[in-house]
């Protein structure tokens, strides 16, 4: 009792937190490599005491994950795009402050649409099934994200419950379409396998180019539409407080209304783009759980286009390290592998910690005074 | 844990406390007597409160010592605070509603006495008795008046042994009635042998109360000095720093002409309770209309009604005479901010809430000019000349201190938030200019800014609508004085006639039968 008294008593703590003010952009980087290096070494400590691995090794098999050929290079930029696609439609949703958690709903009834019209419309000329592809799929996507948005306008309910149960709405409507088109065969297989209709054209000789373009015009003009137009003010005002936006004279159902038809398009894109342009074909797990990352993805990058590229290809790249590292060691399983993404990424996202934050230790002058 | 010899209950000495890089208390030395009232004075973010809170537990300082009762201590969280006989009443109460009194007081303490409320009401009762509180163990909080509420955290903090008390801001919330009550209560404290410390920025009741002040500004120690020896304009200057004329400056009001006429406004909260019942005033060009009244009595309901932000009962009407066709009246209800706002109706209101409702806290200068105004023009994308243009000419006309026009608002000072916001406002060359507590928590020179620019705005014909809490500047500031009580109107009186005395009368008692009369 006496001791912990005095324990109570016994000065100025030993570590305060205090804020930072105006860190520069440099320092900031610095903080941010500096944690990467950390996480390496720590990392490294880690491969080592467990599989006496040497772990540079082990670094270059995972940068091979990404970068061992063209082909994987063209992999990981094509999973880059399509996280940073959804990000892009989730963007506006969470700048609004509308918490949008069916992006893997939305991306997957995007990409039953796309599936639909390969599978019906294949007679099509080829210019004109893109055109209904694409309409279907941005149809589809803005009714999925329109409906928590009606539900929120009108009765104010949760968005949250609403979006996230749509995800399950979502999978078991294409649960049972997939069922019904394949008929007696074990899986759906690819769409029009010999005709090739609907499929993305190679450009350059190379699959996926067209999806890294779209992506990227789609991601450029997120970031003008939410910085530059008066829609995306609107957006701000409204994320900011409903109540500034009615002082302002901003309409907040329309303005919700109107996000999230935008948002759940461009899921609907994505969906698009990885029906026609990845797989060719549509199951449950199109969407990949990618809705839900790009999740992170948006809000790490507090909305700009620019950081949520660099977010996403920093999942994808620690994604596909993992993998390439459990298959090339016997002793590095799955598990072991996720370890060390999961400390790299805390590594990384502890960093901002630091950036906004520093410690002050307990002074020489202070601990004098108490005598 | 020095013994150190002195005269003093509490002895702060040198105590420095940084946030960052801003430095909130820089070298301060404070001491008061038992049985002593001491005032702390200064403006807003002059440290008052940073320095309390170190005595409070709340915050722990960089350097410096606490002395109390001639031994040097080490207060690390409220716990030790109480544990020393120190308890503070922090400007925003910390009660839990939904409890009474007893329980709220019950709260927080140790073993079993916290769970004996027949014990614990005697003892409040006692302590009530005491020191002339009026408080009833049994009454649940949200029954309680603001007044009553305050009491409650005294009787609280007296529960627990404390003899030295500080008082965050005490009189903001109160009426000049109840203000008397709580001094009166204060004086009975002192006689006790009791130390009690009061942070104000009111300069009359310094003088009123206290035995000595204590003056601060900027975070630094200016002076302490015996409040028989000091002046109203005396005390101001430490405070501020400079010299300061204490004259608002209230002109006659120049041809006056009805601007806009309220009819049968009523309306209710969410909760379906009325907050506006039947109110009947108009409102003149030229001449500045004080609305008194006890926070939360229909003040903010009145001024977003006619704004359009809050929904009216059937039969209210405001009517808007347009300057020049004043035989045109327009009716504002039923229209929204947009509505009025695109019929060239120019309404500018300040709210109560700045960053809340005024103003986007995450945008720059630039991006808050053009909250109202961002549709006009056909294009898609937003216009960023002329906000910036007029960013750049409130900045330099008010004096706004910010990093830069893109530095969110949200980071500057409360003088500069408002002077955003009301430099904003004005530069829609308003027909009426509606204010809500416009210099709230603003220091002495930013409030005559603001003071002078509804001034010169009333010279101009404007018709300005100015709620405001401090009686003193409602008196010295506007023509007429709109007394509101429990959402109805209790009178309309004559600003330069009347007194404090019965304006707080006017905001307590409602008067009975038909007080329409305005």
């Amino acid at each position: 009792m006496d001791k912990k008294q005095l324990k109570k008593s016994g000065g100025e703590p030993l570590v305060r937190i205090a804020k930072r003010e105006g860190v520069p952009f440099w320092k900031a980087w610095g903080v941010r490599v500096i944690a990467v290096i950390l996480a390496l070494i720590v990392c490294a400590i880690f491969i080592y005491l467990v599989t006496k691995l040497n772990p540079i090794q082990v670094y270059k098999v995972m940068l091979e994950g990404s970068f061992k050929s063209k082909y994987k290079v063209l992999c990981t930029l094509r999973d880059t795009a399509l996280l940073l696609g959804i990000g892009v439609a989730l963007a506006p949703a969470f700048k609004m402050r509308f918490w949008n958690i069916g992006a893997e709903g939305q991306v997957l009834m995007g990409g039953l649409a796309t599936a639909a019209v390969m599978v019906y419309c294949n007679e099509l000329p080829a210019w004109l099934l893109f055109v209904v592809m694409l309409a279907a799929a941005l149809c589809a996507g803005a009714i999925w994200g329109l409906i928590p948005a009606i539900f929120k306008s009108k009765w104010d309910t949760n968005e949250t419950l609403i979006t996230l149960m749509m995800n399950y709405v979502a999978i078991n409507i294409v649960l049972c379409v997939t069922n019904l088109w394949r008929g007696e065969k074990s899986s759906m297989g690819t769409i029009n396998m010999h005709t090739k209709a609907g499929w993305f054209p190679e450009i350059f000789g190379y699959r996926f180019i067209l999806n890294i373009i779209i992506i990227f015009v789609l991601a450029i003009a997120m970031f003008i539409y939410l910085k530059r137009s008066k829609h995306g003010f609107e957006i701000s005002v409204v994320g900011e407080s409903a109540n500034t936006a009615k002082y302002a004279g901003i309409n907040v159902k329309k303005v919700i209304i109107r996000t999230m038809l935008i948002s759940g398009a461009i899921c609907g894109i994505c969906g698009f783009i990885t029906v026609a342009g990845r797989d060719q074909t549509i199951s449950t797990a199109t969407a990949g759980g990618y809705g839900f990352t790009a999740i992170i993805v948006a809000w790490l990058a507090k909305f700009n286009s620019f950081y949520m590229a660099l977010i996403s290809f920093l999942l994808i790249f620690l994604e596909n390290g993992a993998a390439q590292i459990a298959s090339a060691y016997s002793s590095l399983n799955d598990y072991a592998a996720s370890i060390i993404t999961g400390i790299i990424l805390f590594f990384i996202l502890g960093s901002e910690f630091f950036v906004n934050y520093r410690f002050v230790f307990r002074t020489k002058a202070a601990k004098e005074v108490k005598g | 844990m020095r013994v150190i010899a002195t005269q003093y209950a509490v002895e702060l000495r040198n105590i420095t406390k940084t946030f960052g890089s801003v430095v909130a208390n820089n070298n301060v030395s404070l001491n008061v007597r038992s049985g002593e009232i001491l005032s702390l004075l200064g403006e807003n973010g002059s440290g008052k409160t940073t320095l309390m809170n170190m005595l409070a537990g709340i915050y722990f300082p960089d350097s410096g010592q606490i002395i109390i009762k001639g031994t040097e201590v080490t207060i690390r969280d409220p716990h030790d605070a109480l544990a020393l006989g120190i308890g503070m009443i922090h400007q925003h109460f910390k009660l839990v509603d939904v409890f009474t009194a007893a329980e709220n007081v019950a709260l927080g303490l140790e073993g079993k006495e916290a769970f004996n409320i027949k014990e614990i009401s005697k003892k409040v009762r006692a302590i009530c008795e005491r020191y002339g509180f009026d408080i009833d163990p049994a009454q649940k909080v949200y029954d309680m008046s603001v007044s009553q509420k305050q009491t409650l955290e005294i009787v609280k903090v007296l529960y627990r042994g404390a003899d030295i008390l500080i008082l965050d801001e005490p009189t903001a919330v109160l009426t000049p009635q109840e203000t008397e009550k709580l001094f009166a209560v204060i004086r009975n404290m002192k006689a006790d042998g009791k130390s009690v410390i009061i942070i104000t920025h009111k300069l009359h009741e310094v003088l009123e109360v206290s035995d000595r002040v204590t003056i601060l500004c900027k975070g630094e120690y200016i002076a302490t000095v015996e409040t028989g020896e000091a002046t109203e304009l005396s005390l101001t200057e430490m405070m501020v720093g400079a010299k300061v004329t204490l004259d608002i400056g209230r002109t006659e009001p120049v041809n006056p002409v009805k601007r806009l006429a309220v009819k049968k406004l009523s309306c209710r909260n969410h909760e379906g309770v009325k907050v506006l019942d039947d109110i009947n005033f108009d409102v003149y060009s030229g001449e500045i209309l004080g609305i008194a009244g006890i926070s939360g009595c229909g003040q903010k309901e009145l001024l977003e009604a006619i704004a359009g932000l809050q929904p009216t009962l059937s039969g209210s009407s405001v009517e808007y005479y347009p300057p020049g066709e004043e035989d045109k009246p327009c009716q504002l209800l039923g229209k929204s901010a947009r509505e009025i706002h695109e019929r060239g109706i120019s309404l500018a209101f300040v709210p109560e809430d700045r960053l809340g409702m005024g103003l986007v806290g995450s945008m720059g200068m630039t991006g808050n000019m053009m909250l109202k105004s961002y549709t006009e023009g056909h294009s898609f994308f937003l216009r960023s000349k002329e906000p910036r243009e007029l960013a750049e000419q409130i900045k330099d006309e008010l004096g706004v201190v910010t990093p830069g026009l893109n530095t969110p608002v949200r980071r500057l000072s409360g003088g500069n938030v408002q002077k955003v916001l009301v430099g904003r406002e004005i530069s829609s060359n308003p027909a009426v200019l509606m204010t809500a507590y416009a210099v709230r928590g603003l220091d002495i020179n930013t409030s005559y800014t603001i003071y002078h620019l509804l001034n010169e705005q009333k010279e101009k014909g404007v018709a300005v609508i100015y709620v405001g809490e401090d009686l003193d500047v409602l008196l010295e500031l506007c023509d007429r004085i709109l007394v509101l009580c429990g959402g109805k109107l209790n009178g309309i009186v004559d600003a330069r006639s009347t007194t404090k005395e019965e304006i707080g009368l006017l905001m307590t008692n409602l008067k009975a039968g038909d007080s329409n009369n305005g």
